[in-house]
């Protein structure tokens, strides 16, 4: 074991941690900034972040140098989300599925044209990305994608509708899965097209989330002509491509993560320890001070799990059996960390917006949390992936209709 | 960054494993359980014929010259197959207490019969407070480093000839050390494998050792503890996961049920999790990191719970045939829940988490 960092990594950090001093928006983190809370205002703001990042190179920097990246290695990566978040630098919004999701699959999967065509503006914030991946009928079942894009000869031609796509109505281009084939098992019939999202016959429509902002979207595809060049690799290989998309969900951002988490509990034992009840600071009450301590170790242990994923990954190439659980493992973490957040509030938990403790950031925070144990996977998929590819339990059986059992 | 044990070390858990199977199986373990006083010497004497008790010591007390992580696997072994033999108490707990507060000469007394297996040591910490800190200590050493007080939940201590006993002398709370004249009082240890006793002192010789305070070997001892804790849990786990694939009802194995297939991953986030938290804690301990008080009463108040309950839905995924005697689950889940209640529960490290988060 030896968890020390070696000289080059040593400044890195430094080279990363002192261009964020300089770059950080002005005021950011005082009290006097207004932090953009509503969908349109994290957009405007994001875009001007994010172009401040890529200009100096500090987007997509996992990416390989030919293709206008840092190549910068693993422990580098997580070196800089760790940076940016204990800077509470914002994170990375509107180009996420750019960077993260959009050019690695098309590095790794497209033509050398579509490479040329479509991974400088990503790098330089001209084109914004989304992910048109599940739908109304293919959540935790992705495969059953139904979109359906019906080969016309030299076009396509896409009908169907797509759920949950963040950023689609601010995007220029989706990542889209759709149906090619629906003679053969259903992973099979998959091909994954780069839609341009100002085609006719694309319609998105924003979808009202549980925090009353609207991220994400509805996206309705009817007789969409889609042109040919837009295949990326080979026809009903989506499936496959999917998953090299997937596999860039999480990654290095781990600790980083793990420092916001942190943040965010830091500003919750503040809360505690200015909000009273009984007279006596609630972080002083024993019942709330057990909680908030466990909340504590319970993030402590998060940042204990990532460095064993990281020396797996270093050593091994892939996350080990830490790896499956640790989704599992801080989704939860975080759902608990949130409702702890309402209660210390006491009766405040009942007011929202301007008028509840922190301008409504622990409301937010807790409805925020769902996405975690939803999102990339619910828990309920991990637990059977954890279940069978980890712990080798049966496969459940088919469910069936009554009257063919 | 490699936050891993190296090839020899899992080289040497997997041979710890090999032996313990072939030699410690329960049917071994159950020998013991109607002798609140016993425990296996024959398998002790084993042991020390491998050289696990000199692991961790220098060479100059007949060790091997290895460092406490070295010892951090093997106690999950030792864990794994619910030994009844004091290797946690002796050479994980007293003995690196020893070698950490004990003065050269101290050390070279001391150690080597720890270090063979020739003697077996304890430490005596908690009292009638139930806490495992400077302030439950309320046994007095005199000027002369004569002690008066009762210890209690002392583990091993009938198997015992040496006592590392945490007391509160005219210069603060520190370790002495008492090898004659303790009288030693037998309890019924709620873990059956492992047995416990009292202390009481009453003007017993002793003598205080060189370095003052606890810590750090209160911290080793307590880490210690979480490692051997992972292990006897991954033994639940394992058992309810094969038990599930095994156990059919409905023509199919329980094990396809999704209300077991999703308390085994539960079982296996609660283990996973506990191990992170106690390999951290064993190498901040180790390496004397900067964290690793925290690390410790991370490790301890986390694992505490979540392996305790790990080891009730290992009774629970099992039903009825675990609620049996003959079944041996009940083996692991005791030595689990004892192990939750020993160096400081969930609730008082929790607390010491509060202070050091700034609370």
């Amino acid at each position: 074991m030896d968890l020390s960092q070696s000289p080059s990594e040593q400044s890195f950090r430094a080279e990363v941690r002192a261009w964020i001093e300089k770059n950080l928006p002005e005021g950011w983190g005082t009290p006097a900034f207004k932090d953009p809370r509503t969908f349109e205002e994290r957009v405007a703001f994001s875009k001007e972040w994010e172009a401040k990042l890529a200009k100096d190179g500090w987007v997509g920097i996992h990416w390989p140098k030919e293709y206008g990246g840092r190549g910068a290695t693993y422990m580098e990566q997580i070196i800089f989300h760790e940076e940016m978040a204990r800077a509470r630098a914002p994170q990375l919004f509107i180009n996420f599925v750019g960077t993260n999701l959009a050019g690695p699959t098309i590095m790794a999967h497209g033509s050398e044209e579509q490479k040329q065509r479509y991974l400088p503006p990503i790098l330089s914030m001209e084109e914004v990305w989304c992910q048109g991946f599940s739908e109304p009928n293919a959540g935790s079942d992705l495969a059953n994608v139904q979109t359906r894009a019906e080969d016309r000869g030299d076009h396509f031609v896409v009908n169907g509708q797509k759920i949950w796509t963040s950023f689609a109505h601010v995007a220029d281009w989706c990542l889209l899965l759709c149906r090619t084939d629906t003679s053969v098992a259903k992973h099979k019939g998959l091909s994954y097209l780069l839609v341009d999202m100002k085609l006719p016959g694309i319609d998105p429509r924003p979808l009202k989330q549980i925090t009353g902002d609207a991220e994400f979207n509805e996206v309705f595809f009817t007789d969409c002509v889609v042109p040919k060049e837009y295949l990326l690799g080979e026809m009903n290989m989506g499936w496959t491509y999917a998953n090299t998309t997937l596999s860039h969900e999480r990654g290095p951002a781990f600790l980083g993560h793990q420092i916001r988490f942190r943040n965010v509990l830091l500003d919750l034992f503040k809360a505690a320890q200015n909000t009273k009840r009984d007279g006596i600071p609630v972080s002083e009450h024993p019942v709330f001070r057990q909680k908030l301590a466990g909340a504590y170790a319970e993030l402590e242990i998060m940042r204990y799990i990532g460095l064993r994923n990281i020396t797996s990954i270093l050593k091994h190439g892939r996350p080990g059996t830490e790896g499956s659980v640790a989704k599992l493992y801080w989704s939860h973490m975080v759902r608990r960390m949130q409702e702890l957040a309402l209660s210390v509030g006491g009766p405040a938990g009942a007011l929202d917006g301007e008028d509840a403790m922190g301008r409504g950031q622990w409301q937010r925070g807790y409805l925020m949390s769902f996405a975690q144990t939803i999102a990339a996977g619910s828990s309920e998929i991990q637990k059977n992936i954890i279940s069978e590819r980890v712990l080798g339990m049966p496969r459940g059986e088919t469910w069936a209709p009554r009257e063919k059992r | 960054m490699d936050f891993d044990f190296s090839p020899e070390q899992y080289t040497l858990r997997d041979e710890a494993r090999r032996f313990l199977e072939q030699q410690c199986p329960t049917s071994h373990v159950r020998e013991f359980i109607d002798d609140p006083a016993g425990w296996s010497r024959d398998l002790w004497k084993q042991m020390a014929d491998l050289g696990w008790m000199g692991l961790a010591f220098p060479e100059s007390v007949g060790g091997l010259g290895q460092s406490f992580l070295d010892l951090v696997l093997l106690l999950g072994e030792l864990g794994r197959a619910v030994a009844p033999v004091p290797f946690l108490s002796s050479v994980a707990q007293a003995g690196q207490v020893i070698l950490r507060h004990g003065s050269g000469d101290q050390q070279a007394r001391l150690l080597p019969g720890i270090a063979s297996g020739e003697r077996v040591a304890t430490l005596a910490v908690a009292e009638g407070a139930g806490t495992y800190g400077d302030a439950g200590i309320e046994t007095r050493a005199d000027a002369d480093g004569r002690l008066t007080g009762e210890k209690r939940y002392v583990l091993d201590a009938p198997a015992a000839d040496l006592f590392v006993v945490a007391a509160r002398g005219p210069a603060g709370v520190g370790w002495y050390v008492v090898e004659d004249g303790a009288s030693v009082t037998t309890q019924r240890s709620y873990d059956i494998t492992r047995p416990i006793g009292s202390l009481t002192l009453d003007g017993t010789p002793a003598e205080r050792l060189a370095v003052p305070g606890l810590d750090p070997g209160l911290r080793i001892a307590t880490a210690a503890l979480t490692a051997e804790m992972v292990g006897t849990a991954s033994k639940i786990l394992d058992l309810s996961v094969s038990y599930a694939k095994e156990r059919e009802q409905f023509g199919r194995p329980i094990g396809s049920f999704q209300a077991i297939k999703h308390k085994c991953a539960e079982m296996l986030t609660d283990l996973e999790s506990s191990r992170s938290a106690a390999f951290y804690a064993c190498w901040a301990v180790a390496t004397d990191a900067e964290d690793v008080d925290l690390a410790v009463a991370v490790a301890k108040s986390y694992g505490s719970d979540a392996l305790a309950r790990l080891g009730g839905e290992g009774v629970q995924v099992h039903g009825g045939i675990a609620f049996t005697w003959e079944h041996d689950m009940h083996l692991y889940l005791k030595r689990i829940k004892t192990a939750e209640a020993l160096f400081g529960d969930a609730a008082e490290h929790r607390e010491r988490i509060a202070v050091l988060a700034g609370l």
